[in-house]
């Protein structure tokens, strides 16, 4: 498939079959990525998951091997100046001058941009207003990360890359960075956002691209992500060492069931009414009475570890 | 579950509504390289490399007969300071400075703005010039006050302290630009102490013993000392050689930045 030369009109990111890899390894294998113009989508998964490379790419400090990007209606390593003079970037890590103060900093990103915003309001707005004069080195992680994204604002641009932006700060800190990144969306400012925060996608997302292995595994809205047939769970207790096999052929195609603790039970797919008669029946027929029934939807971090696995990553 | 959206009450309608557009070059030009310049002289490490360690050889081999120099000692003392300041500020220091920076992400931090590559480089190598022009300055008045006096040759000498600026300059930026911070400080520490002394920078080429001044008249170190040497001091020689190593030097060592200088 082959994009407009300046990308689908309303889109501020497309990206179709990107393909990186790093010598023997691929880090991004194939990703499809949209982006609506004043809208925020997060890049959910893993350490190494691509998620990284992938912002890289967009923002042209790194070519992509195939696919194609068009981002603004620019290609990044076509015309990455273009595209810089429009776009904010806060990188992972942030960055800046070991010996630079706070304010120095801002104020040579802000000197990239022809109309920047206020450097002092956008250092107090943050709270960075007590360190301003304080080195790069020596600002708290949590500060640096502060600093790095209110250099990735102060250009007022159209579209935002913000790698891991909560990275490191406290449940404040994090919440001012909601709050700026709600505002960026109201303001008609599209921003892509990396995180391995369920609860971050979930609060600030319109769409969530869960990526795992350098593949797209998931995407959608954090409702659709979490109401699909199979992410609803019927939880219940009763005696201990039922035969779950049993339950589940008792039940239609599809479901499961599983004691994950003596005595508790769960049953996985749609739960309708039918289905919470089937199981109370059964343990009936059983001699054992269901108690403390319960129905939950399955969190966004239910669904992402399903769809990338338990096991811890370097 | 849904969670629900943060309110962004902090920050008023509008104060985010897009308008890009690209910084003035020149404005992006002066704002870094000021910023790299303050920099430099704020860190205690850089100016003791840059202005202390040069005043005092200056001010300590111009009085001193530790080494034999033709009289008055401070002409050939000074020109040899001031190879010593461009190499110390254009390379050690550059390197250094340049190989943390790297360390702590900004040079990737700019190259996500909309400053254009060349202006990256363009501002550290201003930020140098400005730092040269401070040792020039400060070195001069001290040497004056010793008893030096300015003759025809201090023309050619501000053309081979630019030149030894290109030529120290690239090499700082190809060592801190390939390197991890660490070994860039250890290197760039022991190539300036290893060609203060054996590449012709305070002992002059005539003093080395034969093969090593051969050697060190094809560095830069000694290219630029013994080039000063000759249009501040009077030292016999053709300024053709010096001149010609140091722009070999600079155009070698700039293409072999250009190819190899990595961004993180």
């Amino acid at each position: 498939m082959s994009l407009p030369a300046d990308g689908p009109p309303g889109s501020a990111v497309t990206v179709r079959g990107l393909v990186k890899r790093y010598g023997p390894s691929t880090a991004v294998d194939g990703v499809d990525l949209d982006v609506p113009a004043a809208s925020v989508v997060a890049l959910l998964g893993p350490n190494g998951a691509g998620k990284t490379t992938t912002v890289e790419i967009c923002t042209g400090l790194r070519r992509a091997d195939a696919g194609e990007v068009r981002v603004l209606g620019l290609d990044p390593a076509g015309a990455p100046d273009a595209l810089r003079a429009r776009i904010g970037v806060m990188p992972q890590g942030g960055g800046a001058y070991p010996g630079v103060r706070a304010a120095e900093m801002l104020r040579l990103v802000a000197a990239c941009s022809a109309h920047p915003l206020d450097v002092d309001e956008l250092i107090e707005v943050l709270g960075l207003g007590s360190c301003a004069r304080t080195t790069y080195k020596r600002l708290s992680g949590g500060q640096q990360q502060r600093l790095a994204l209110a250099c990735a604002v102060v250009g007022r641009p159209e579209l935002v890359f913000l790698d891991e932006p909560t990275a490191g700060m406290d449940p404040q800190a994090r919440r001012l960075v909601w709050e700026l990144i709600e505002s960026l969306r109201r303001d008609g400012v599209a921003v892509l956002l990396t995180t391995h925060l369920m609860e971050e996608a979930e609060a600030l997302a319109d769409d969530v691209v869960i990526i795992d292995h350098g593949r797209v595994v998931a995407h959608g809205s954090p409702a659709e992500l979490t109401t699909t047939a199979d992410s609803q769970e019927l939880r219940f207790r009763a005696r201990a060492g039922m035969d779950v096999t049993e339950l589940a052929a008792a039940l239609p195609a599809g479901y499961a069931a599983a004691e994950p603790a003596a005595g508790r039970y769960v049953v996985q797919g749609r739960i309708d009414p039918p289905v919470l008669a089937a199981v109370t029946t059964w343990c009936a027929t059983q001699g054992a009475l269901a108690d403390d029934v319960r129905i939950t939807r399955r969190s966004l971090e239910d669904v992402f570890l399903d769809l990338t696995g338990r096991e811890l990553r370097p | 579950m849904t969670a629900s959206r943060p309110s962004p009450g902090r920050f008023a309608p509008g104060t985010f509504t897009p308008r890009p557009g690209r910084g003035d070059l020149g404005r992006m030009l002066a704002t870094q390289s000021s910023l790299e310049l303050r920099l430099a002289l704020r860190n205690g490490e850089q100016v003791l490399l840059t202005l202390l360690i040069p005043i005092v050889l200056l001010v300590g081999l111009s009085l001193v007969d530790i080494i034999d120099l033709p009289a008055p000692r401070v002409d050939s003392v000074f020109a040899s300071v001031l190879a010593l300041a461009v190499m110390s500020t254009a390379f050690t220091g550059q390197a250094i400075a340049f190989g943390f920076d790297r360390r702590y992400g900004v040079v990737r931090r700019l190259a996500a703005t909309a400053l254009p590559r060349w202006l990256l480089v363009a501002g550290r190598l201003v930020a140098v010039l400005g730092t040269v022009v401070v040792q020039v300055v400060v070195l001069g008045l001290i040497a004056l006050a010793l008893g030096w006096r300015p003759g025809g040759g201090v023309g050619v000498a501000l053309v081979l302290v630019l030149l030894g600026c290109a030529a120290f300059g690239a090499l700082g930026l190809l060592l801190g630009g390939t390197l991890r911070a660490e070994i860039v400080l250890a290197l760039a520490n022991v190539v300036w102490f290893v060609l203060l002394l054996g590449g012709g920078i305070v002992v002059p080429l005539a003093t080395l013993p034969a093969g090593l001044a051969t050697v060190a008249g094809l560095l830069p170190s000694g290219a630029l000392a013994e080039g000063l040497r000759i249009a501040l001091a009077g030292t016999d020689g053709s300024l053709l050689q010096p001149l010609l190593v140091l722009v070999a030097w600079a155009v070698v060592a700039g293409v072999a930045a250009a190819r190899l200088v990595r961004l993180t």
